[in-house]
């Protein structure tokens, strides 16, 4: 590892660092150049910026899309965490359906779920045909499914990390019932995996627009496509604090990810 | 105290007394993913169903074949399919390419420099959910007035709009699908690059090879059936994406997804949902196309792996 670090740099890496920068960064600056010109004098300043949180229209689509990635989140570990625990500990055969399964919602396109959505809308059983009245019911289980590739791997990922049979054994031992041992035992152990897999939710949920689109509600990024059409300024401001957001999402994860073991315990995904 | 008595208690007689619980009681154990497997089944499930049911139903419910004979009947369907596939391949193939440069590029500098985790986290931001902000970075810099376009045109004298470049092209929404296509490519290939052993350099070296020996008969053999995987990755990825064309052109542009869309708005003709339906049924033919050969570039792969 050393004799790598002393290693001078050389044409192909120097070449291709320059070549993504410009790729990557010219877009940006020229996005952040562009969000910078108020549409009310043509100077530059942070009016569009601004304009984000104060204006009326932005507010209620990114309150509803704020409440979405919550409740999202919370429910995607409701579910996964015991089940990813009890998967881990009772049937370690199932690990290659569930990694089969849970990655389907990345393989099949945003679009043909939306299109079954539009039907479902039309015609689902009376339980669930309350769901569609607002965005945040009718979004959010949905939204849980598409977290799912995200948070199964972040959390497989934590959990094989330590020890859990022993650890299940011992607090078993101790006269732990299965609730106590997940909540006081096996969840402050992987902690890290948790707190990864609900950002990871929460950044799924801002990026998400296609099935929003389809269903007529009204999300942070939906708002950010209609914007686009009359207010460029706002709409490419917006951009940048999504964007800005999930990378301090990303990067608060790849520290946590890091501090524990000194090691790069990343999730396998990212 | 009571902690460690446990552990050393449990230590010698846990994976035994694991052993034989579990074969005891595997059918109660079952019940443990039931909640996970229902929901998806109810969440995942149902919409699936939906897109199926519609596809094969005509109008007075009855079971058809019409949907998808209209989706190769009318020109703009196949047109659609045609311009989707070119587009994920050669954004796919560029994206291998400049992903699988970038990755080794980053893997030459010291694991504890920043950049790494600037770009793995940039990765993971453009990669999985950049969709709508990109098309707007996209439009700032090489739209009409972008900041790219300007340059260009003002300094250097090329006027790409008179070359007859739009950002609403096919070909314009691909070179934006090269934001998420790069990144992804980063994240699929760095496990595969970080396992290529340095010994083996070493080894290519001691025998008096060159650098070029090296790539030649070491590092792209096993780098490989990686390569290929990720590139099928990429493909998919492409295929699948509508978020950036949705918010670049709003649904007017030759692709499968916005074709879907436009039935389904009774932007065509009134009625033509069943094609929609018919159309997505066609598109996750052709992902699992994608993902059975997949499959088979990942046995191939685990070769290496071992």
């Amino acid at each position: 590892m050393s004799g790598r670090r002393l290693r001078r740099p050389r044409a192909w890496t120097t070449g291709i660092f320059v070549l993504a920068g410009l790729f990557f960064l010219v877009p940006m600056i020229a996005a952040f150049k562009f969000a910078l010109v108020q549409t009310s004098n043509g100077k530059y300043g942070f009016n569009n910026f601004t304009q984000v949180v104060d204006s009326s229209s932005i507010r209620g689509p990114l309150i509803t899309s704020l409440e979405i990635a919550g409740i999202t989140a919370v429910i995607v570990l409701v579910l996964m965490v015991p089940t990813v625990v009890w998967v881990r500990l009772k049937l370690p055969r199932l690990s290659l359906l569930m990694e089969g399964v849970t990655i389907l919602p990345i393989v099949i396109p945003p679009v043909v779920l939306a299109a079954g959505l539009i039907q479902l809308q039309g015609h689902a059983p009376s339980w669930m045909a309350g769901l569609f009245n607002s965005p945040v019911t009718a979004l959010t289980p949905f939204y849980v499914v598409l977290a799912l590739p995200f948070t199964y791997r972040a959390l497989d990922t934590g959990v094989r990390a330590i020890d859990l049979h022993t650890m299940v054994d011992a607090a078993r031992n101790l006269g732990a019932n299965w609730p106590t041992l997940l909540w006081r035992v096996v969840l402050p152990n992987i902690k890290t995996a948790v707190l990864g897999a609900a950002f990871l939710a929460i950044a799924m949920v801002l990026g998400e627009v296609v099935i929003a689109e389809f269903l007529l509600y009204q999300t942070l990024p939906t708002e950010m496509v209609q914007l686009g059409q009359a207010q460029g300024g706002v709409s490419t401001a917006l951009s940048l604090l999504t964007i800005w957001f999930t990378f301090l999402l990303l990067m608060g994860l790849s520290f946590l990810g890091s501090r524990r073991r000194g090691t790069t315990t990343r999730a396998r995904f990212l | 105290m009571a902690t460690t008595v446990a552990e050393q208690a449990a230590a010698p007689i846990g994976p035994a007394a694991h052993k034989r619980r579990g074969g005891r009681r595997v059918r109660g154990d079952w019940l443990g993913v039931v909640p996970f497997f229902a929901y998806v089944l109810v969440f995942m499930g149902l919409p699936l169903y939906e897109v199926l049911h519609g596809a094969f139903t005509n109008a007075h419910g009855g079971l058809t074949f019409s949907n998808f004979s209209a989706t190769f009947d009318y020109a703009q369907y196949p047109a659609a399919f045609k311009s989707s596939i070119i587009l994920s391949v050669w954004t796919a193939a560029v994206g291998a390419v400049f992903g699988t440069w970038l990755a080794a590029a980053v893997l030459t500098t010291s694991p504890r420099n920043p950049l790494r985790r600037i770009v793995s986290s940039a990765s993971g931001v453009f990669a999985y959910f950049g969709g709508v902000p990109l098309a707007f970075f996209f439009i700032a810099s090489l739209g009409t007035t972008g900041m790219v376009t300007l340059f260009l045109k003002n300094q250097l004298g090329i006027d790409l709009y008179a070359h007859g470049f739009t950002i609403t092209s096919v070909f314009g929404i691909g070179l934006a699908y090269c934001y998420f296509q790069v990144p992804l490519m980063v994240i699929l290939i760095t496990p595969a690059l970080e396992g290529l052993r340095p010994q083996w350099r070493e080894a290519v070296q001691s025998l008096g090879g060159s650098q070029w020996s090296y790539l030649r008969h070491v590092a792209l053999p096993v780098l490989a059936p990686s390569f290929l995987a990720s590139l099928l990755v990429l493909f998919g990825n492409s295929f699948a994406a509508y978020a950036t064309a949705l918010a670049l052109v709003n649904g007017t542009v030759s692709l499968v997804p916005s074709q879907i869309q436009a039935t389904l708005n009774g932007n065509v003709l009134v009625g033509q949902t069943g094609v929609g339906l018919a159309l997505g049924v066609e598109m996750i033919v052709v992902i699992a196309v994608v993902m059975v050969l997949y499959g088979a570039v990942q046995m191939w792969a685990r070769r290496w792996q071992q």
